[in-house]
C-alpha cells in the first residue's frame, strides 16, 4: 500500500463532493441538501486519519469559501475542527455499527454547523433561519449510503 | 499531551505533532485570513484570483444543467415556439405603445415600463449577463455571472433585470462576479416610497420573492400595493429604479414599528440574464460614490481636532468674524499654536 493512494482517492471524491455542492437543484431539495465535503471530510478523517486529517478538512473549508462562504477561512475553520473531532475519535467511530455512527455524524456535523452560525453572527453575516439546521440531518440520515460510496473509492486491503 | 492523545490512548504521531496541535496551528491560520478579509479587506486580490480560479469549476457544473436547457429548447415544437413568438410580439406592442407614452411623462414614472426604455439619461453604458447555473448557498441569496472585470464590471455595482433592481456585484473577477441578490439576508437597500416619499430602508429575507422593511414606524403612510423604487440614497443605483411593491402591512397597537413586507419587481428566481449598469457620474442622478466600503461624505481629512489644526491662517485674526468665537474658546491653545506657528518664521 502507497501513501498516495489514499490521497487519490481523496481528491477524486473531494471534487465529486464539490461537484453535488455545487450542483443547481430544485428550491425544496436545495434546502435539504446534505453538507457533502462535510461528510467526505469526515469520512476520510475517520478511515484514514493520517493521510488527510485536519489539513484535509481546512483545505476542503478553503475551497468551500471560495465558492460560497461570505468570509475566507470560515468554513476552513468549521471544517478543520470537523475533521479533528473525527481524527481525535476515528477508533471509537470506527468500530460503531453503522447506525450509531450515523448518530455521532449528526452530533458532529451539528457541532460544525453551529461553528459556521456563531461565525456567520460575528463577522456580521447573520443566518438565522431554522432552515439551515436541515442539512445536518439529511447528511446523517446519508450517512450509511455516503460512507459506502466512499468506501469504494479506496480499498487498502487490495 | 494526554488531552491530545487519541481515543485508543495510542499517540498518533504524524509530521507536525498530534492532531491537537495540528488542528490549534490551523484554527489560527483560519482566524488570521478570516479577519484580514473581514476587518481590513486585503483579501481582495485573493477573492479576484479565487473567482478566475473557481471560474472554470463553475462553468463545468452548470454545464449539463445549461445542456439539458439546450436541448430542450432545440427540440420545442413549433407550436411552443410560435406561442412563444406570439406572446413576445404582443409584449412587444405593449411596450411600443407605453414607450410612447414615456416620451411625454416624467422620468420617474418612466422607469416602470421596461428595461431597455426605462434607462433614464443617468446609465451611461448597459451589458447583458448571463446567471450561471450554480448554486453558491442554497440560504443566501448569490448568483453567478458570466461578466467580470474584463468586462469593466466593479465592485458595488448595479445589476437590474427589466422589472426592475436584482442587486448588486460583490466579488469581482476576470470572467465572473458575484452578486448579492436584493433579498439576501445580508444585503439593505434606501427605498423610497413612490406614494408619499417616504424614504426607509429594504432588507433581504433569504426568501426570494419577499422583501421587509423593518424600519417604518406604526404610524407610517404605508399601504398595501405601494411601490418602492430606490431612493438614490446608499451610492449603488441612482433614484427611481422600481424594487418592490408592498404585499404586507401589520400594524399593531402596542407594537412601535410596522411590520411590512414586499414583493420583489424583479424575477429573482428565473432570471437567466441581468444587466448591469453603468452611471454617468457627473449626472445629478448619479449615486454617490463610494470608496472602500464607506460613503464619502464629506472630504475625510476634516475632523473636529481638539488642539492647534492649522497654525497657519492665524497672521491675520480681527478681519474674519467667524474665526474671532473659535479663539475664544480656545484662547490657550490657539495662542500657543500661534506663537509656535509664528516662532520659527
Amino acid at each position: 500500500m502507497s501513501a498516495s493512494s489514499p490521497r487519490i482517492a481523496m481528491a477524486k471524491t473531494v471534487v465529486g463532493a464539490l461537484i453535488l455542492t455545487l450542483l443547481p437543484l430544485p428550491s425544496w431539495l436545495e434546502v435539504i441538501r446534505p453538507g457533502f465535503l462535510a461528510l467526505t471530510v469526515l469520512y476520510w478523517s475517520i478511515q484514514a486519519p493520517r493521510a488527510g486529517g485536519i489539513a484535509l478538512g481546512w483545505i476542503c473549508g478553503l475551497l468551500l469559501d471560495a465558492f460560497e462562504g461570505p468570509v475566507l477561512g470560515e468554513h476552513a475553520l468549521a471544517l478543520a475542527l470537523l475533521a479533528y473531532l473525527g481524527v481525535r475519535e476515528h477508533q471509537r467511530i470506527r468500530s460503531k455499527p453503522i447506525f450509531q455512527q450515523s448518530l455521532i455524524v449528526f452530533a458532529a456535523l451539528v457541532i460544525y454547523e453551529f461553528v459556521l452560525f456563531a461565525l456567520d453572527g460575528w463577522t456580521g453575516h447573520p443566518l438565522t433561519t431554522p432552515l439551515r439546521w436541515l442539512p445536518t440531518l439529511t447528511g446523517a440520515l446519508i450517512w450509511p449510503a455516503a460512507a459506502a460510496v466512499l468506501a469504494r473509492s479506496y480499498h487498502p486491503r487490495t | 499531551m494526554a488531552g491530545f492523545a487519541t481515543g485508543s490512548g495510542r499517540p498518533l504521531q504524524g509530521r507536525g505533532g498530534s492532531p491537537g496541535f495540528r488542528f490549534a496551528l490551523f484554527a489560527i491560520a483560519s482566524v488570521a485570513i478570516m479577519i484580514l478579509d473581514q476587518r481590513f479587506n486585503w483579501l481582495e486580490r485573493a477573492h479576484y484570483l479565487l473567482q478566475a480560479t473557481t471560474y472554470p469549476v463553475e462553468i463545468a457544473v452548470s454545464s449539463p444543467v445549461t445542456a439539458w436547457d439546450w436541448v430542450r429548447k432545440s427540440f420545442a415544437s413549433r407550436d411552443v415556439l410560435e406561442a412563444r413568438n406570439e406572446r413576445l410580439r404582443s409584449r412587444l406592442r405593449g411596450l411600443e405603445v407605453r414607450s410612447m407614452r414615456y416620451e411625454a411623462l416624467a422620468r420617474e414614472n418612466a422607469a416602470l415600463i421596461g428595461l431597455r426604455s426605462a434607462l433614464p439619461p443617468v446609465a451611461q453604458r448597459w451589458l447583458p449577463a448571463g446567471i450561471v447555473n450554480i448554486q453558491l448557498d442554497s440560504l443566501r441569496q448569490r448568483v453567478l455571472i458570466d461578466r467580470g472585470s474584463e468586462n469593466g464590471v466593479t465592485r458595488s455595482q448595479a445589476v437590474l433585470d427589466d422589472r426592475g433592481v436584482v442587486g448588486q456585484t460583490m466579488y469581482v473577477g476576470p470572467w465572473s462576479a458575484e452578486v448579492i441578490l436584493i433579498t439576501d439576508p445580508a444585503h439593505a437597500l434606501p427605498v423610497e416610497i413612490q406614494r408619499t416619499g417616504l424614504r426607509t430602508i429594504a432588507v433581504g429575507t433569504g426568501n426570494s420573492n419577499s422583501l421587509a422593511l423593518p424600519y417604518l414606524p406604526a404610524n407610517a403612510d404605508i399601504r398595501v400595493g405601494d411601490v418602492l423604487v430606490t431612493s438614490g440614497l446608499g451610492g449603488v443605483f441612482p433614484p427611481g429604479y422600481p424594487v418592490a411593491r408592498v404585499t404586507q402591512v401589520h400594524k399593531d397597537a402596542v407594537q412601535p414599528l410596522a411590520h411590512v413586507r414586499a414583493a420583489p419587481f424583479a424575477h429573482l428566481q428565473t432570471d437567466s440574464e441581468v444587466m448591469l449598469i453603468w452611471f454617468r457620474h457627473d449626472s445629478p442622478a448619479a449615486p454617490l460614490k463610494e470608496r472602500n466600503g464607506e460613503l464619502i461624505t464629506g472630504d475625510r481629512s476634516i475632523r473636529p481636532l481638539p488642539a492647534p489644526a492649522k497654525p497657519v491662517q492665524r497672521p491675520a485674526p480681527p478681519k474674519t468674524l467667524s474665526a474671532a468665537p473659535k479663539v475664544s474658546a480656545r484662547p490657550g491653545a490657539g495662542k500657543a499654536a500661534a506663537a509656535g506657528a509664528k516662532s520659527p518664521t
